[in-house]
């Protein structure tokens, strides 16, 4: 694991630390990044703080809406309720890395053609998770997809649209 | 002023589309576009075009208030009170402003002006603020504040409010200086007894003993809603920068105009002084609409501070202090002759907005149905809890939830078919219509009587119908630039708080210039741009895309003018379309977009059109405000499940009929409808605010004990759109959001009677209500 000495500088920097800082290294898509936090820095503070990640969003910062989501390796948590000194060596993938180069992930691209976005606060965390479902499973049933969408909260009500755009991707995709 | 300029006489398509449209003559400004024509014709506008900032939203890129860091930012922390009624007998916030890092301390409570000491009104007051450099030592900060609070009594329900010797909340004359809940029928000189103010009397008519006395059947009851919060997922945020010259501000707000107007106000500046952005709103469902005591705290703190502030509500903050719809108890009686016509509605109705005023919720009585004597008596009662403030439907919502039950019963009380009676009572010929379509489409002839199915799972379809008047904003202006290059920019201060008012803007101009929506470039959410309309009130698109359009055909008469002088033709015989100017009777005389706007003698040209009159003229208007002629009706069906063994209602299906004038983006309006009726089916049967009576605490400050919809309770909901042709704005386009909303939980409710045969007059209709409504369980619960 490379160290990111521009990173580091830059969380130095930028905030003020209390007593017991903490020095980590996060594996943020692909990236090592080196960092000093606090212990009780959530993954979804540093994400958007010292890394400037803020695709991740915070809405409840409880675990209970899932506008946090970010995978570890393969799992989807909330990232508000997961210590950033806790996450190891794990690889972290949030919504600025869950395409590969400049085109979109596919569920990205859904997203956008059935207009599964309204307000689009929590629209990276339902992406993250439907990512992560399609991963696991190419071809989900409607209810799966509701399963795996279900800790989301979105007030605008973008789940029928969310649905649609995750079942027309299971559809199209041959094995 | 507007009546001095020269204007001409067109015809305009009139009607529903789908019945077949005629023709209306209007008389229109001399410097508007000729009429648009039906969306058949059209090749942008009516089609579903991909939303104009969802790549950024769908990768994270989009900009949020809460995602603004600017350099030597500080962070803001509110104190709040813990007690429901107190004075303050001292206050001091020296230790907290001596902590290193801490940069501007302040008191955010008004002491009253007769010099008396500060009263604190509800659980989350705001105290004191203060800014630091991270958040954790804002926090740390706030523990240091000393206060001394002398506990008053207080009271937060309805019930003891009212009672002779309650707890006043607002002694004398104060409540004057209360928050309205931003309702515009909230009158400021009605008489106040104990804690309650009123009776608001608008739309009040007739005799209502002589209607009662010519009443054949009368049918009464009394109807609970809760207080519901807005739980927008951004949290209220703002940025604020006091500098030198003024002050920049970013905030998720609804109005970014309306807010740099009250900060102006506020702090003495010149409104060319205050810049306001709002690149991308997470959600705002009524309580953004204004600047409010955090957005005024932060830029009291920067300014105090000489830097940036950060002021971001946590969720708890949110849930407390940002904001809710307004109760309501609801007495409704309704009186009507055997052939159903109504003789008599009376609705008193006590609501609390807890500190503020404005509960009322008569609209719906007053004007939905025919009916020549009605008395509408709405009071407020004051109690020790958080502002109300406009939510989604205000008044109409809770309104319809009471009134939409009341025909429902009549209906059976009359023997008639619930659409039957409507059809009798009910002048709107295109909820007539609507009627009719969700009906065919719900399958209402599969309609059994109620508590007809055997088992312990009960199935039950019912309706109810909304009523939004159709709001314009004349304050609301966009421009047009048009680049020599070719590029084409739509500015405007209008902000998309997620409706998608961008694509729709992009696809207007689209189609009058003959490009492609993503030809245009998008630039909204800033006052630098001419003001735009709020996003409240369902008021954006109709506010927004008549100038829109009328400032593309400006400047596409200027392209033309520039090309035809080229050309050395009449510019009348140009014509644009797919990216090529042409003769209109030699099409082969062409000229592609680019090498058009090269032509222009400057680097660029600019229109600037503001919102005229409707053509028609408007029914009403105050300020910048005004009412069209029509309202927005819209008619939902439901289809719900009850299990009557654990009490659980599940809402299967919905059809929700609606008529926004003309639809520009079917697939955008398609997702808001969806939203409206997912938060009806979540008022209906999920939310409530609860507070703790003996504390004055919100018990489930949170989105773990504060219940929404999620997936697994999101119905199948079929949308169907009307269009809609009056001929009353150069795109005769109207607003969705909030008729898309009021109907649901009224539809839902009379769905679950006629499903189990018992009426529910309590929202949110929860299995321990259904249960107890069923005689299944002793007691009960409210
Ligand atoms: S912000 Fe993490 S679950 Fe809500
Ligand atoms: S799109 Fe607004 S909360 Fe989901």
């Amino acid at each position: 694991m490379k160290e990111d000495p521009q990173a580091n500088g830059k969380s130095a920097a930028a905030s003020v630390l209390g007593p017991n800082a903490v020095s980590i290294v996060l594996l943020v898509n692909g990236e090592a990044h080196a960092l000093l936090v606090e212990p009780r820095t959530t993954l979804a503070e540093a994400l958007r703080g010292p890394l400037g990640l803020t695709g991740t969003k915070i809405a409840c910062n409880q675990g209970a809406c899932s506008a946090c989501s970010v995978w570890l390796d393969d799992l989807v948590v909330a990232s508000c309720s997961v210590l950033a000194i806790e996450v190891g060596e794990r690889r972290i993938t949030t919504i600025e890395g869950l395409a590969a180069g400049e085109g979109l992930h596919p569920v990205q691209e859904a997203f956008i053609a059935h207009d599964a976005v309204q307000c689009g606060f929590c629209t990276p965390g339902m992406v993250m998770s439907c990512a992560a479902l399609l991963a696991e499973n190419p071809h989900p049933g409607e209810a799966e997809i509701q399963t795996a969408i279900s800790g989301h909260l979105c007030r605008c009500g973008t789940y029928p649209h969310v649905i649609q755009a995750v079942l027309a991707l299971a559809e199209a995709q041959g094995d | 002023m507007e009546d001095e300029l020269p204007r001409r006489r067109e015809k305009f398509p009139f009607g529903l589309a789908h019945l077949g449209l005629d023709e209306v003559e209007r008389e229109i400004p001399a410097d508007e576009p000729p009429p648009l024509a039906p969306n058949a014709e059209l090749t942008q506008i009516g089609k579903d075009i991909r939303r104009w900032d969802a790549r950024n939203k769908v990768t994270g890129a989009a900009l949020y208030t809460v995602d603004v860091h600017l350099p030597g930012m500080l962070h803001a922390a509110v104190l709040r009170s813990p007690l429901p009624h107190a004075r303050i007998r001292s206050l001091d916030l020296s230790p907290a402003a001596a902590l290193p890092g801490v940069h501007a301390v302040l008191t955010v409570v008004e002491p009253p002006a007769d010099g008396a000491s500060m009263v604190l009104r509800y659980v989350g007051q705001p105290v004191a603020a203060l800014a630091a450099d991270t958040p954790a030592l804002a926090e740390a900060a706030l523990r240091l504040i000393r206060v001394e609070y002398e506990p008053l009594p207080f009271v937060v329900d309805l019930d003891g409010a009212r009672r002779a010797d309650a707890p006043i909340v607002y002694p004398d004359s104060e409540w004057q200086k209360s928050p309205s809940a931003g309702l515009p029928a909230a009158a400021s000189d009605l008489p106040i007894t104990g804690n309650i103010r009123g009776p608001e009397s608008k739309g009040s008519r007739g005799d209502i003993g002589a209607g009662f006395a010519a009443a054949e059947i009368v049918v009464d009851g009394t109807y609970d809603t809760q207080v519901q919060t807005h739980c927008c997922l951004e949290p209220h945020a703002i940025v604020a920068a006091w500098h030198e010259d003024g002050l920049d501000v970013w905030m998720s707000t609804q109005f970014t105009a309306g807010v740099r107007a009250q900060l102006a106000r506020h702090f003495q500046l010149p409104l060319s002084r205050v810049r306001v952005r709002a690149e991308a709103v997470g959600g705002g469902f009524g309580s953004k609409s204004q600047i409010g005591v955090y957005g005024r705290t932060a830029v009291a703190l920067s300014r105090l501070a000489k830097a940036p502030v950060r002021l971001v509500h946590r969720r708890d903050e949110e849930q407390m202090d940002s904001g809710n719809r307004s109760s309501s108890e609801q007495h409704l009686r309704i009186g009507a002759r055997r052939d159903g016509t109504l003789t008599a509605i009376s609705l008193h109705s006590y609501g609390s907005a807890g500190i503020a005023f404005g509960a009322g919720v008569g609209n719906m009585v007053t004007a939905l149905y025919r009916c020549p004597h009605v008395e509408s008596r709405q009071y407020d009662v004051f109690t020790h809890a958080g502002p109300a403030c406009a939510m989604r439907g205000p008044g109409n919502t809770q309104g319809a939830f009471a009134l939409e039950q009341g025909i429902d019963e009549l209906a059976e009380k009359l023997a008639m078919d619930p659409l039957a009676l409507r059809d009798v009572i009910d002048p709107s010929p295109v909820r007539r219509e609507e009627r009719r379509m969700g009906a065919e489409s719900i399958g209402w002839t599969r309609c059994q009587p109620p508590g007809a199915d055997q088992g312990p799972v009960k199935r039950g379809m019912g309706m109810a119908q909304s009523l939004w008047s159709a709001n314009v904003q004349t304050n609301a202006a966009c421009e047009l630039r048009l680049w020599r290059d070719g590029r084409v920019e739509v500015l405007s201060s209008v902000q998309d708080i997620g409706t998608g008012v961008g694509t729709v803007l992009a696809q207007v101009v689209a189609e009058e210039l003959g490009l492609q929506p993503e030809d245009i470039q998008v630039r909204i959410g800033d006052t630098e741009f001419p003001s735009g309309p709020p996003s409240y009130g369902s008021r954006t698109t109709a506010s927004i895309t008549p100038p829109a359009r009328t400032a593309a055909w400006q400047i596409k008469e200027a392209l033309f003018r520039s090309v035809a002088s080229a050309w050395q033709v009449d510019p009348q015989r140009l014509t644009v379309q797919d990216g090529w100017i042409h003769l209109r009777d030699a099409p082969q005389q062409r000229i592609s977009w680019q090498e058009a706007t090269a032509t222009l003698r400057t680097d660029r040209i600019s229109a600037v059109a503001g919102r005229s009159d409707d053509y028609a003229g408007f029914r009403s208007r105050s300020g910048d405000a005004a009412m069209a002629l029509n309202d927005l009706g819209g008619v939902q069906f439901a289809e719900v499940a009850v299990d009557t063994e654990t009490g659980v209602i599940r809402v299967e299906r919905v059809v929700a009929v609606q008529d926004c004038g003309r639809p520009i983006n079917p697939l955008q309006i398609e997702s808001q409808v969806q939203g409206g009726v997912l938060m009806g089916v979540s008022y209906a049967l999920l939310e409530e605010r609860i507070l703790d009576i003996h504390t004055g605490w919100m018990l489930n400050p949170n989105l773990v004990d504060y219940k929404l919809t999620g997936a697994w309770d999101t119905p199948q909901i079929e949308v169907i759109l009307l269009e809609n042709y009056q001929g009353f704005s150069a795109t005769d386009a109207y607003g969705i959001a909030e008729p898309a909303n009021i109907a649901t939980a009224a539809a839902i409710a009379n769905a679950v009677y006629n499903a189990i045969g018992v009426r529910m007059r309590s929202l949110p209709m929860t299995p321990a209500k259904v249960l107890h409504a069923l005689g299944a369980v002793s007691g009960g619960p409210h």
